[in-house]
């Protein structure tokens, strides 16, 4: 299936789906970390420019510091995200899922150096559009991903129906399907929400269309709990 | 089992769960840290079970969520996440440079190949300089090595500190572009460490010719050991990545390219800290011209001469238990 979520099995025989990040929000991520650092050399060479040279050899070890050694750092110490990570909601993973730890989290930030070629980021953004989980070239060697950041779901909003149990037990695949087309039913119109609605035959026992429509979502409102 | 109960029942486990992700660092957890494989287990029936049972998507999200948090919170300190720091560098580094003695000969051959190559055939045809570097670079390093001047390798100006901040932003980088280059086929790695040995080469080699020897050898000679072997590891950790990419074995290219990044990276650790400790001696001590030429030349080849001995020797006992 042509997804971005990514299955990991874990050794206590369950299965996790990462939903891996794409170029976009890797990209802006980026661009908020660059301004950061950016705003951070800048507000060191402010004050320490009072210091003549030896300020601008520190602003220079700032510099450096936080181009290659902070990202990894952040990752590390805050589950897997830099600031703009975090601010654009994905963070960094190994390939099994778990946390990203030093060494993998230096070696991706230390390859952007390859990525950066052969202008901007050409090499890597290549790499990401090839590889099948959109890695760069340091998280080929990392042996890292990036997912967006488990967060709880939004509630789902359904619509007021008086409740109503399925007349057989639904399958889980199948009661989602139920809860998603009555959360999406309000986008709808009542004509292909019936037309919809009349594919459910099987458990809206052949009502006419706005009738099964009715029924559908009176299930819905029961399997999402409401009593 | 219908969910209500089910649910009725666990409810409470849930909830600890759930609190004990979420206990700010410092805090009394909902129960102790021993606790948690075991709890996370049960929570991976549950929900394992409550997919099976077909309960409604709402609660087999949760549990799934509450699954990863928990995955994530158990997996987050597998091991012991860093060896002590002077373990490291005693041991396990100069072990490690010996274990990957191939990539880093070859390392070596491409760096100082070029660079002693270059030094010798300057003294014979001294005009071939022209063919590496640009008139204005040949005359700002007659600024920096001026037998004149009162402190070596930079501009009046300049304080030490200004100079190690620029040395640490400059060669560091420089160490990572040549580890960096070695995913691609391992070509960026021998490209910067054969275009580095010529520069270095063709400066060294045109000053010693132009009588500005004293100088210049003065000035490098305290900091070239870490420095240049700096560049030389940095080279062997991607030279290790692109034979990954070259000849992965019996793996897949992925595969071999992670395993391989393990020791280069480890690599990479040893040769940040030679460059950091080359930009200080480079920054503090190189410049100095209170010191007789004698005593600076004597330091670096004793520079030379420790570190060599420190690759071929450190951590050898410890390393063979």
């Amino acid at each position: 299936m042509l997804d971005t979520a990514r299955r990991v099995s874990t050794p206590e025989g369950i299965e996790l789906t990462l939903y891996l990040a794409g170029p976009v929000p890797r990209a802006l991520a980026w661009a908020v970390d660059f301004f950061l650092r950016a705003a951070v050399v800048i507000a060191v060479l402010m004050v320490a420019g009072y210091f003549g040279w030896a300020g601008v050899g520190m602003a220079l070890l700032v510099a450096f510091v936080v181009e290659w050694l902070a990202p990894a750092w952040f990752e590390v110490l805050w589950n897997g995200q830099t600031p703009g990570k975090r601010a654009l909601g994905i963070a960094v993973v190994h390939d099994d899922g778990t946390p990203v730890r030093w060494g993998p989290a230096l070696t991706r930030n230390l390859l952007r150096a390859v990525d950066f070629l052969p202008f901007f980021y050409g090499f890597g953004l290549a790499a990401m559009l090839i590889s099948r989980d959109f890695k760069r070239l340091g998280d080929l060697a990392a042996g890292t991903v990036v997912v967006y950041a488990p967060g709880k779901a939004p509630a789902r909003s359904l619509p007021q129906a008086p409740p109503q149990p399925p007349p057989v037990p639904l399958s889980l695949e199948e009661q989602r399907v139920v809860l998603e087309l009555a959360e999406r039913s309000a986008s709808l119109t009542q004509e292909r929400l019936e037309e919809l609605a009349e594919l459910a035959a099987p458990i809206t026992g052949r009502a006419a269309g706005a009738a099964s429509a009715a029924r559908l979502l009176g299930m819905a409102s029961h399997l999402a709990g409401r009593r | 089992m219908k969910q209500a109960p089910f649910e009725a029942a666990h409810r409470e486990d849930w909830q600890a769960f759930e609190r004990y992700l979420e206990a700010p660092r410092g805090a009394t957890p909902a129960f102790p840290a021993a606790e948690l494989p075991q709890r996370y287990r049960r929570l991976c029936q549950h929900l394992a079970l409550a997919h099976e049972r077909q309960y409604s998507p709402d609660l087999v999200d949760r549990l799934n969520l509450l699954a990863l948090r928990g995955h994530h919170a158990l997996y987050a300190n597998r091991r012991r996440q860093s060896q002590r720091l002077a373990d490291f560098l005693l041991v396990a580094f100069p072990s490690l440079v010996r274990e990957e003695w191939r990539v880093v000969g070859v390392a070596a051959l491409l760096f100082f190949g070029p660079l002693v190559g270059l030094i010798a055939a300057l003294q014979v045809w001294p005009e071939f300089v022209h063919y590496l570097l640009h008139p204005q670079q040949i005359a700002s390093f007659h600024d920096m090595y001026d037998p004149g001047n009162r402190r070596l390798g930079m501009r009046e100006a300049d304080t030490h500190f200004a100079m190690f901040g620029f040395y640490i932003w400059n060669n560091v980088r420089i160490g990572f572009q040549t580890f960096a280059g070695g995913m691609l086929a391992g070509l960026g790695s021998v490209w910067f460490l054969a275009s580095n040995g010529l520069m270095i080469g063709a400066v060294a080699g045109y000053l010693t010719q132009i009588g500005f020897g004293g100088t210049f050898w003065s000035f490098v000679s305290g900091h070239s050991s870490l420095e240049l072997l700096a560049i030389v590891l940095s080279g062997a950790a991607g030279l290790r990545l692109g034979m990954a990419v070259i000849r992965p074995g019996a793996r897949s290219r992925k595969a071999a390219l992670v395993a391989a990044a393990r020791p280069a990276v480890r690599l990479m650790y040893g040769a940040a800290l030679m460059f950091c400790a080359a930009a200080f001696v480079e920054a503090f001590w190189s410049p100095l011209t209170e010191v007789p030429f004698e005593v600076k030349i004597g330091a670096g080849l004793a520079g030379w001469a420790a570190l060599l001995a420190f690759f071929a020797l450190a951590g050898r006992a410890r390393a063979a238990r």
